[in-house]
C-alpha cells in the first residue's frame, strides 16, 4: 500500500480486546424464574418433564392440478424436516383438481404445524386430517420365487390379494388393504423367498358420506 | 396430475381465465395514450404500470432483454443496479419504506441466482418483492441451455410463490397476481419466471387488474370468542408485556398499537425488526429484547406472566433458549399467519388476523386495564440497572457507539437509518433512538451482510417518489460488509443520490472476532484485514465525497459536512478494532442471563 496515510493498526491482537462491558448486576446477582418450557415451546412442570409422545396422522390436502405442486408440498416436507411415512398424489373427480394425501408421524404441535405449512402453498385449497374411521388403502406388488405356485396363490388369497403374473422362475402378486394387512401379507411370503417388493403409499377417504375435504374452491 | 420441467401454458395460471379480464374495457384516457399490449413483454409492463408501480432495480441481460425494452416507453423508473444482489436489496428497502412490494429485475442464469441473497433475506423479514427473472425459451428449458437455471426449483423454498409464465397473453395478470400477493397477508417475496419467446410472443389483451390467486384468502379478524377470553387474561394480568414484532409495522398499526400500550399502562418490548413500532424515548419502552437486546428488556421477557405478543416469528435470536423463554408466562400471540402460532413457543391465547384490527378488537373486549402499577415500577428500575452506557476513556479509540450518537443527534427523527449486518448494526439499533416505524431498515432473518448500501439507494428512491427529499438516508456499515456490496456506491453517484454512510471500520469481521475472542479462545482465523482499502479515497473514485475520521474532535464536522452534501458521501470512521457489543445473551442461554462483558458469557 502506498499510502502515506495508512496508519499501523497495533491495536488489532487479541491482547487489546478490551474485556469491559455495560455497568449492571452480573447473571448470578439477578432473580431468575424457575418455570421451564419443553422443546416445542410449552410450559413444563420442569420435575416431570418428558419427550413429547408422537403419532401418526393421515392428512389430506386437495390442490390445484398444476405443474410442481407435488414438489412444493414434498420440499415443503423435507425442508422442515417432518417426518414422512408417505406421500401419494392423484388426480380427483374433476380435472382442475388433485390429492395429496400424507401420512406423517409427529409429536402434536408438529402435526398441527404441518397441516399449517402445507396450507399457506398457494395451490393448496384444503387441508384435513382424516379420522380413525377413514378408508385407508395401500398397494404392494410382490415378486416371489417361483416354487410354491398353488402355496403361493393361497396365501395371496387369505390377504384378499391375487397373482397377477406368473412364469416357471417368478409369481408376482398384488396385495391391496390397510397398512398392516400389507405388512403381515409380506412377513408370510417371505418363506417363499421374496425377489422384489413396490410399495404405493396410503390413498384415503374420510368414512360414510363425510366429505375428505373441508372445503372446494367456489365454482 | 403431471409433474414435469417444462410447464404447459394451459395450466399456467388456471386461476384467472382470460374471458372474466376481457369483460372490463379499459376507460382511463391516460392509459390510452400508452402503446397497445403487443408482446408479452409489454404486457408484464402494463400489468406493473396497472398495479401502481413507480420503480423497479435490475440489470439487463440476454434472456430478459424484452423486457426492458418494454420498459422504454414506460413511466416505471427503472435504476440500473451494479449487481443483481443489489436489486434484490434495494427493492426490499424501497418496499419497506414506501409500504408496498419492491421491484427488482434480472437476467436468467447467473442474474437470477444473484437475486437469491436478497429474495431469500426478503422471505426471512417477510418484506413484500416482486422479483422478475428472464428465462431461456420453453423448449429450451431442461436442456441446460447458455445461461439456464431452474429458477423455480430455486427459489420455491425462499418465496411465498414463484411463477413459471407459459403464455404471452396472460403473463401480464400472472404478474399482476404476484404484485399482488407479495404484498397481502403476511407479506413476503413472490417471482415470475419469464421464458424469452414468452415475453417475445405476441399479445392481444390488456393485463387485467393485479388480483391475488384465489386459493388465497388470508384472516383478518380473530375469533371473537377467543378475543373475549384473551381480554380477561390481559385485565387479570400483574406483570403484562407487550412485545411488538414487524408485523405491527408491515401492518401500519403502530399508531393503534402504541394507542393501546398506553392507554392500558403496559411496558413495550420490540423485536428487532419491530424497532420504530413504538417510540423508543417513551417511558413505557424498553427498546428491543434478545440476543443483543437491553438488558431491561430481557429482564422485562424473563419475568412476565403474560406477553402479548404482536406480529413476531418468536426467532431464536429472540428468545434465545426455548426452555428459558418467559419461562412465568402465558402467551397471548396475535398473528396474520397461521403457521407461526406455536410454531417455536406455544400459544395460550391464539389470535390470527391482521394486528391492527385484531389489537382494537381486544381492546373494544377489554372492560378495564391490567393494574400494572408494580410491574412498571419494576421495568423502570431494570431501566436504571441497566443502562446502555458505555465506555469511552481517552486513552482507547473512537467508540462506535458515539459516531451513531453523533449521526442521531444532527438528523431529524424521520431519518432512515440501513445497516449491513454485524457488530456495526447491533450498535445501530442500541444506540440510535427510533422513534418511527419504516425507519429502521436491516436485514434481521437472514442476516445478510451487504445489506445496507443497496438498501439506502432504495430507500432514497422511495423517500424521494413520496416526496421526502429532505428526509435524510443514512447507512452504518461494517468494513466487512461495505466491501461486499460497495459497487453500489457507482450507482448512488449516477443517480445522484442523496445518501450517506458511516463505515464504523474495525478492520476485523467484528462479529466474528468478538466471538473468537468470547468462545475460540482468541484465535483470529479469518477475521482480521491484514489491508482494508482506505473507504474515503474509495468513495472519491467513484465520484462520491469521502471523509476518514480516526478521532472525536473530527466527528461532529465530519457527520455535518456528509449530511449536508448533496449526493452520496462515504465517512470512513476509523473505531476501537477491540469494542464490542454488549449485553449479549450467548446462544441458546436464557435471555435472563445476558453478559454484559466478555467473563460473563
Amino acid at each position: 500500500m502506498s499510502s502515506d496515510r495508512t496508519t499501523e493498526t497495533e491495536s488489532n491482537t487479541a491482547e487489546n480486546v478490551h474485556r469491559t462491558g455495560l455497568k449492571g448486576p452480573g447473571p448470578d446477582e439477578r432473580p431468575h424464574p424457575q418455570g421451564r418450557r419443553n422443546s416445542q415451546g410449552i410450559r413444563i412442570d420442569p420435575e416431570v418433564e418428558a419427550e413429547p409422545d408422537t403419532r401418526e396422522a393421515v392428512l389430506s390436502a386437495l390442490v390445484l392440478n398444476e405443474p410442481g405442486v407435488l414438489a412444493r408440498a414434498s420440499g415443503l416436507f423435507a425442508r422442515r424436516q417432518f417426518n414422512i411415512e408417505s406421500l401419494t398424489v392423484g388426480t380427483t373427480q374433476s380435472e382442475e383438481y388433485s390429492r395429496i394425501t400424507l401420512v406423517i408421524r409427529e409429536p402434536e404441535p408438529g402435526i398441527e404445524q404441518a397441516k399449517k405449512q402445507l396450507e399457506k402453498l398457494v395451490p393448496v385449497i384444503s387441508v384435513t386430517e382424516l379420522t380413525d374411521e377413514a378408508v385407508r388403502r395401500e398397494l404392494a406388488l410382490i415378486k416371489i420365487e417361483g416354487e410354491h405356485p398353488d402355496q403361493i396363490a393361497a396365501v395371496a388369497e387369505m390377504y384378499d390379494g391375487r397373482v397377477v403374473d406368473a412364469c416357471a422362475d417368478a409369481i408376482t402378486v398384488e396385495v391391496t388393504g390397510p397398512k398392516n394387512t400389507i405388512e403381515n401379507a409380506l412377513d408370510t411370503f417371505e418363506r417363499f423367498g421374496v425377489r422384489e417388493i413396490v410399495r404405493t403409499g396410503t390413498a384415503a377417504l374420510e368414512a360414510g358420506a363425510n366429505a375428505t375435504a373441508k372445503h372446494w374452491p367456489d365454482e | 396430475m403431471s409433474e414435469r420441467a417444462t410447464p404447459t401454458p394451459e395450466t399456467d395460471d388456471p386461476t384467472h381465465g382470460a374471458a372474466d379480464t376481457e369483460e372490463q374495457p379499459r376507460t382511463d384516457d391516460a392509459d390510452d395514450e400508452r402503446p397497445p399490449v403487443t408482446t408479452g413483454a409489454s404486457s408484464v409492463v402494463r400489468a406493473l404500470e396497472a398495479a401502481g408501480v413507480e420503480a423497479a432495480f435490475g440489470v439487463q441481460g440476454g434472456a430478459i432483454m424484452p423486457v426492458y425494452d418494454a420498459l422504454y416507453d414506460s413511466p416505471i423508473r427503472h435504476v440500473m443496479m451494479a449487481h443483481e444482489q443489489g436489486a434484490s436489496h434495494a427493492a426490499d428497502a424501497y418496499g419497506v419504506v414506501k409500504g408496498e412490494p419492491g421491484v427488482c429485475l434480472a437476467t436468467s442464469g447467473p442474474g437470477a441466482t444473484n437475486l437469491v441473497t436478497g429474495i431469500a433475506d426478503a422471505n426471512m423479514d417477510s418484506d413484500a418483492v416482486l422479483a422478475l427473472t428472464g428465462q431461456v425459451p420453453s423448449d429450451m428449458v431442461g436442456s441446460d441451455a447458455f445461461q439456464e437455471t431452474d429458477t423455480i426449483g430455486v427459489t420455491a423454498p425462499i418465496t411465498k410463490h414463484n411463477y413459471f409464465a407459459g403464455d404471452a397473453d396472460t403473463v401480464g395478470d400472472t404478474v399482476g397476481e404476484a404484485f399482488a400477493l407479495a404484498g397481502m397477508g403476511r407479506p413476503g417475496p413472490t417471482l415470475v419466471d419469464l421464458p424469452k419467446d414468452v415475453t417475445q410472443g405476441e399479445a392481444g389483451r390488456e393485463p387485467g387488474p393485479a388480483r391475488p390467486p384465489k386459493t388465497y384468502n388470508p384472516q383478518m379478524e380473530a375469533d371473537e370468542q377467543d378475543v373475549k377470553v384473551a381480554a380477561r387474561a390481559i385485565e387479570n394480568a400483574e406483570k403484562p408485556l407487550l412485545l411488538f414484532g414487524g408485523g405491527v409495522i408491515k401492518a401500519n398499526a403502530s399508531k393503534t398499537a402504541r394507542a393501546f400500550a398506553i392507554d392500558h399502562g403496559i411496558p413495550v418490548v420490540t423485536t428487532m425488526p419491530g424497532i420504530g413500532s413504538f417510540p423508543e424515548d417513551h417511558e413505557l419502552c424498553l427498546s428491543w429484547a434478545g440476543m443483543h437486546g437491553t438488558g431491561y428488556a430481557n429482564m422485562a421477557i424473563t419475568h412476565t406472566d403474560l406477553l402479548i405478543a404482536v406480529g413476531t416469528r418468536f426467532d431464536d435470536r429472540l428468545t434465545g433458549g426455548i426452555d428459558s423463554f418467559a419461562p412465568e408466562a402465558e402467551v397471548l400471540h396475535i398473528d396474520i399467519d397461521p403457521a407461526e402460532i406455536s410454531k417455536n413457543i406455544h400459544a395460550d391465547y391464539p389470535l390470527v388476523g391482521d394486528a391492527g384490527r385484531v389489537i382494537d378488537q381486544v381492546d373494544t373486549a377489554m372492560e378495564h386495564s391490567p393494574d400494572a402499577r408494580e410491574w412498571r415500577e419494576q421495568c423502570g428500575q431494570w431501566k436504571e440497572e441497566y443502562p446502555m452506557d458505555y465506555a469511552a476513556p481517552s486513552d482507547e479509540p473512537l467508540k462506535p457507539q458515539f459516531v451513531v450518537e453523533a449521526f442521531d443527534e444532527a438528523t431529524a427523527d424521520d431519518t432512515i437509518v440501513t445497516t449491513g449486518v454485524g457488530q456495526h448494526q447491533m450498535w445501530a439499533s442500541q444506540y440510535w433512538t427510533y422513534r418511527e416505524p419504516r425507519t429502521w431498515v436491516s436485514s434481521h432473518g437472514l442476516g445478510t451482510m451487504g445489506y445496507g448500501l443497496p438498501a439506502a439507494i432504495g430507500a432514497r428512491l422511495a423517500a424521494d417518489q413520496m416526496g421526502q427529499e429532505d428526509r435524510s438516508v443514512v447507512c452504518f456499515d461494517g468494513d466487512g460488509s461495505f466491501l461486499m456490496t460497495m459497487q453500489e456506491l457507482s450507482v448512488a453517484v449516477r443517480e445522484n443520490m442523496d445518501i450517506t454512510v458511516a463505515v464504523l471500520n474495525n478492520e476485523y469481521i467484528g462479529m466474528v472476532r468478538q466471538w473468537q475472542d468470547a468462545f475460540y479462545e482468541g484465535r483470529h482465523m479469518a477475521a482480521e484485514y491484514n489491508w482494508c482499502p482506505e473507504f474515503d479515497r474509495l468513495a472519491e473514485a467513484f465520484g462520491a465525497r469521502g471523509w476518514r475520521v480516526d478521532d472525536y474532535d473530527q466527528v461532529v464536522d465530519a457527520v455535518s459536512e456528509a449530511l449536508a452534501y448533496d449526493g452520496p458521501s462515504v465517512i470512513d470512521f476509523h473505531v476501537d478494532p477491540g469494542e464490542n457489543v454488549y449485553p449479549m445473551v450467548a446462544s441458546g442461554a436464557p435471555n435472563g442471563k445476558f453478559a454484559l462483558s466478555e467473563d460473563q458469557l
